[in-house]
């Protein structure tokens, strides 16, 4: 059973992961990437690991949506009318990618991998959240830190215009410099 | 199922992503190359945890480490194509190379 749900997984997602880039339609290959993680999402949940497996499965459904508005708002072909490539360095890249694969598939199958250790615990979910909870502790406040940072960093790019356009640089500024006029008490 | 097959497949999908994010020259391709590694990593910590050391939550949290990088990535991406956009109305990683000058 266990490996019929592997192969029945690990096929679509090599394959749709390779669509992805050969898909012309921008909106095309955001799906095939979204079938390729749903797989991975999958694997994890075979390995055991529900909850993780299911987050993945929910922030990539919702990651690949919004990724697909992008796509509609910033590329020239949304729908794959016109067949194109955007791409430089194709030879070059597929040696390399070859390469590390050599490398990788070679380390994998020669290492001396360790036997397996102890048994998983009843509850993973309880056992990840008690260790992020206890010693894991500082990775849990870097993330939360390293979201943070993301969040005023997005914001800050994003803007068109910051309260220190509009006010000068002290913020002394006795009106806003608006390009059109309006708002409350303006 | 083993833990080298698992593994296998996890550096298949490092590498298409690999691939991916070295040759488009969109950068919302370039990122969807990204995530493609970051998913590999995922299955290869899972796998990792499974096969090697259930016992502790290290694997685990090396999988909400690597989702977490996931979505930063795509929110400082669409942040930056946004002020690319905004400021040059490009979305080509080859037209975004005045420091190259």
């Amino acid at each position: 059973m266990g490996v019929t749900v592997f192969w029945a997984l690990a096929i679509p997602a090599v394959v749709s992961g390779t669509m992805v880039f050969r898909f012309d339609s921008m909106a095309r290959a955001t799906f095939s990437l979204l079938t390729s993680l749903l797989c991975v999402g999958g694997l994890v949940v075979l390995l055991g690991l529900d909850y993780l497996g299911i987050v993945i499965v929910l922030m990539m459904t919702i990651e690949m949506a919004i990724m697909a508005v992008f796509m509609v708002m910033y590329m020239m072909n949304p729908a794959g009318l016109m067949p194109m490539t955007m791409i430089h360095n194709k030879k070059g890249a597929a040696v390399l990618c070859g390469l590390v694969f050599a490398l990788l598939a070679g380390g994998i199958l020669f290492a001396p991998w360790p036997a397996r250790k102890g048994r998983a615990p009843a509850d993973p979910t309880m056992d990840l959240g008690m260790s992020l909870m206890g010693p894991q502790m500082l990775t849990m406040m870097t993330l939360g830190m390293a979201l943070f940072a993301t969040i005023v960093a997005t914001v800050v790019l994003a803007t068109r215009r910051g309260r220190y356009d509009r006010l000068g640089d002290d913020l002394r500024a006795r009106h806003a410099d608006d390009p059109v006029r309006g708002g409350v008490g303006r | 199922m083993s833990l080298e097959l698992f593994l296998l497949l996890a550096t298949a999908l490092f590498c298409i992503g690999l691939f991916g994010a070295l040759t488009q020259q969109s950068i919302v391709m370039l990122m969807m190359g990204i995530e493609l590694m970051l998913g590999g990593v995922i299955l290869a910590a899972a796998a990792a945890w499974h096969y090697i050391a259930p016992a502790t939550a290290d694997g685990q949290v090396l999988i909400v480490v690597a989702v977490t990088a996931m979505a930063l990535e795509m929110a400082i991406g669409f942040a930056v194509v946004t002020a690319l956009f905004r400021s040059r109305e490009i979305d080509l990683t080859d037209m975004a190379a005045e420091l190259k000058e």
